[in-house]
């Protein structure tokens, strides 16, 4: 500034002017900054490129399969979906042809690949400042210690949406045009609802790793930690259940009815346990409408089989039903993650 | 502006003015280590107080505690009239603060990175970008504003740190350790930066330093800090004067009244044992001068000793004491004093280093006015606070 207009800042200044509280919500200038930074970043583009690049694969190898098949076939089920729960290899069991991709289905490509979305967002998120050694200056400005934290959760959050958003819009749009086939609303509706459930799951890993973050010093052992996890939960997870099942609840050769019950309780309340699992069975009840038997607890499989109804389509409304406590149990798992990062952070000391 | 127009205040230091920065008995354990134990003192508006210490003094904990960043154990503070633990927002949003290694954003050029702290400070869009291309000139960035932060120098960071701590336009600026690690023609631009910074806009700077000789020249009054507590406190010249000195070193050279240089041994035998030498040494390396101890204004009788002697003096001079000496003195007195000190009396200084500010052979009524005098600042000081609260 001009010398004149550097007017000293006297004692009148040293009083504190009650006119000038600052309106609440630093979170949200700590957000655009730090969503500027994420959608300039390389591991935006890259991670960009490989969800699009993978989805595109998974989606037209389906569609071909699709278009093959679906000729002389005239079911009331909308094809839609299934560009996106279906993979070849499903279509060629199915059809008894020999399948000549071996490419699991697009959500299953999403969920595996999506903690690492939420990992790349958030591994570095407080660690980084305090290598950087922006922290003590970051905390120095006019807004609260938390303004931090949950302005860079919201970010990622935010670049997550935009990542996922723009893929999944770019391969609907392309799934449309390779099968000729409009979506109908409840299509649309459920891909929507499916999006959502996505967010909500990302954002677990992203809880996860921002909580690495804090706890951890160095971005290197905080990425490790996450992946992982992620590892453990997303390949080994299923595996992990099963053993834990056979060892805890075994089935005989001829099981009893008792038996059987057991055996599935214990693997209904492991594989809600794990959000991989959750996600799992939210995904397939969300973007595929038939009744099967993946997506019921052995109970709801008992009550179905008792009513005779197995093959049913459920309606958008029922989809949300079976999967309303899926989606509550990763929220609070992401909360419990992020609660524990903010606590963390707040406590911290400033200085390294 | 922020900040509402007022008349500068004349001088340096105005005593009239309510202190900016107030330290009472500022006290910050973790776990059985004390690292700021005691402290208090305050700081005006267009003063610049030096905060001086050794690494691990507790400097930065200070800061620290003054910005609300962290708790205190016991005592408090009060910056800009508000205690920063009940409403740290407020503290911020007058104090400056630049952090001992000063990081950026370096993927954001110098002129982004300011940007961000203007939003943070709310400082409206119009009047930052001007704000900002003011600060970036002042600091002598003005070609650099638009390039990544990566590629500044040190000195080019601490300089932008400077102008991120001015965009608030704060009342108060707190610099911790701005030197460190910079060359030495870099320390001398910061500081001539900050001398101008404090002069232009007449605002209370604190400056923590390690390296006191740098310092000494923008700060009116210093305090030295050592092991969390303040050790002695006053402007460098009253420290230096001869009221806080334990003894003065001389040089000396001579030669005989017939021209002929006299020997380093001549001269020690001379002035060994004249009244006031506490001990004579040659100087190190080859100048041929010894070095006199003793008593403070002991030149004089050097002098005289030497005439007796038949000697003539072709070099008498008394080593005036750096602030590093004042320093390293104090501390040295701090470090062997007992550490028994009873916690919790104002400003605690160890017996030995009161001695030795205070100690002034016939000079006690210059002493009485010596700020490095502890006992007497704190009882003033004390005064005040109860003054001003009741």
């Amino acid at each position: 500034m001009s010398a004149s207009a550097a007017a000293p800042a006297g004692p009148r200044a040293v009083r504190p002017r009650p006119e000038s509280r600052p309106p609440s919500g630093g979170w949200r200038i700590v957000a655009a900054k730090e969503l500027a930074d994420h959608l300039g970043s390389t591991r935006f583009v890259v991670l960009f490129i490989v969800l699009g690049l993978a989805g595109a694969s998974a989606v037209y190898s389906v569609s071909q399969q699709i278009v093959g098949v679906a000729a002389g076939v005239r079911t009331t089920e909308s094809l839609f979906p299934l560009l996106f729960t279906l993979s070849a290899s499903d279509i060629a069991a199915a059809t008894q042809q020999s399948a000549n991709t071996p490419l699991p289905s697009f959500v299953a490509l999403i969920s595996l690949l999506a903690p690492l979305l939420g990992i790349a967002f958030g591994f570095d998120a407080v660690n980084r400042e305090r290598s950087d050694r922006t922290l003590p200056r970051l905390l120095a400005q006019p807004i609260y210690r938390d303004d931090v934290i949950n302005g860079k959760f919201a970010a990622g959050l935010a670049a997550i949406g935009i990542a996922l958003g723009a893929v999944l819009l770019i391969i609907a749009a392309w799934g449309v045009i390779q099968l000729g086939v409009v979506p109908t609303a409840e299509d649309v509706a459920r891909l929507v609802v499916w999006y959502i459930v996505a967010i909500v799951y990302i954002g677990f890993w992203l809880a996860l790793s921002t909580l690495c973050s804090v706890v951890m010093r160095r971005a290197a052992s905080s990425a490790l930690v996450a992946i992982s996890a992620w590892l453990v939960v997303s390949l080994f997870g299923s595996l992990l259940i099963s053993t834990a099942v056979g060892l805890l609840a075994p089935l005989g050769a001829s099981p009893t009815t008792s038996e059987v019950i057991a055996n599935g309780h214990l693997q209904d309340t492991l594989t809600r346990i794990s959000p991989d699992g959750m996600f799992q069975i939210a995904t397939q009840a969300i973007l595929d409408p038939r009744v099967t038997a993946s997506i019921l607890t052995i109970d709801q499989r008992v009550a179905v089989a008792q009513q005779g109804a197995p093959g049913s389509i459920l309606s958008l409304d029922q989809s949300l039903l079976v999967v309303g406590p899926q989606v509550l149990a990763i929220i609070a798992l992401s909360v419990v993650c992020f609660a524990l990062a903010y606590v963390a952070f707040m406590r911290q000391e400033v200085r390294a | 502006m922020v900040t509402q127009p007022s008349p500068p205040a004349e001088g340096g230091r105005d005593s009239t003015l309510e202190p900016v920065i107030e330290a009472r008995r500022l006290t910050k354990r973790y776990g059985a280590r004390v690292a700021v134990d005691d402290l208090s003192f305050e700081v005006r508006p267009g003063e610049v107080f030096g905060l001086l210490g050794p690494n691990g003094a507790g400097k930065t904990t200070t800061v620290l505690m003054l910005l609300g960043l962290t708790e205190p154990t016991s005592g408090e503070a009060r910056v800009v009239g508000v205690d920063p633990m009940r409403d740290p927002l407020e503290v911020k949003r007058h104090v400056g603060y630049m952090p001992d290694t000063v990081g950026f954003y370096d993927g954001l050029s110098a002129r982004e990175n300011l940007a961000y702290t203007a939003r943070l400070n709310r400082v409206p869009r119009a009047i930052a970008a001007s704000r900002i291309t003011d600060l970036l000139a002042q600091v002598g960035l003005a070609e650099v504003a638009g390039q990544k932060v990566d590629t500044f120098s040190r000195g080019m960071r601490q300089r932008l740190g400077v102008a991120d701590a001015l965009l608030k336009d704060p009342s108060v600026l707190i610099l911790d350790e701005p030197t460190a690690s910079l060359d030495p023609e870099g320390v001398v631009e910061l500081l001539a930066l900050i001398e101008r910074i404090a002069l232009e806009r007449r605002i209370a700077v604190l400056l923590s330093s390690h390296l006191l000789d740098q310092v000494q020249a923008i700060c009116q009054r210093v305090g030295i800090f050592y092991r969390g507590r303040l050790i002695a406190e006053g402007s460098v010249r009253d420290l230096a004067s001869e009221g806080s000195r334990t003894q003065d070193i001389v040089e000396v050279g001579a030669q005989f009244v017939d021209g002929r240089r006299a020997g380093v041994d001549v001269v020690m035998a001379t002035l060994h044992g004249a009244p006031g030498v506490a001990s004579v040494a040659p100087e190190a390396g080859t100048s041929g001068r010894v070095l006199v101890t003793g008593a403070p204004g002991i030149a004089g009788a050097v002098a005289s000793a030497l005439a007796a002697a038949g000697l003539r003096p072709v070099h008498l001079r008394t080593r005036v004491e750096r602030l590093d000496a004042i320093y390293s003195r104090l501390v040295h007195a701090a470090a062997e004093a007992p550490s028994a000190a009873p916690a919790g009396r104002p400003v605690s200084v160890p017996p030995a280093a009161r001695r030795s500010i205070r100690r002034a052979p016939g000079r006690s009524g210059h002493e009485r006015r010596e700020p490095g005098n502890h006992d007497g600042g704190d009882r003033h000081r004390n005064d005040d606070h109860a003054g001003g609260r009741r």
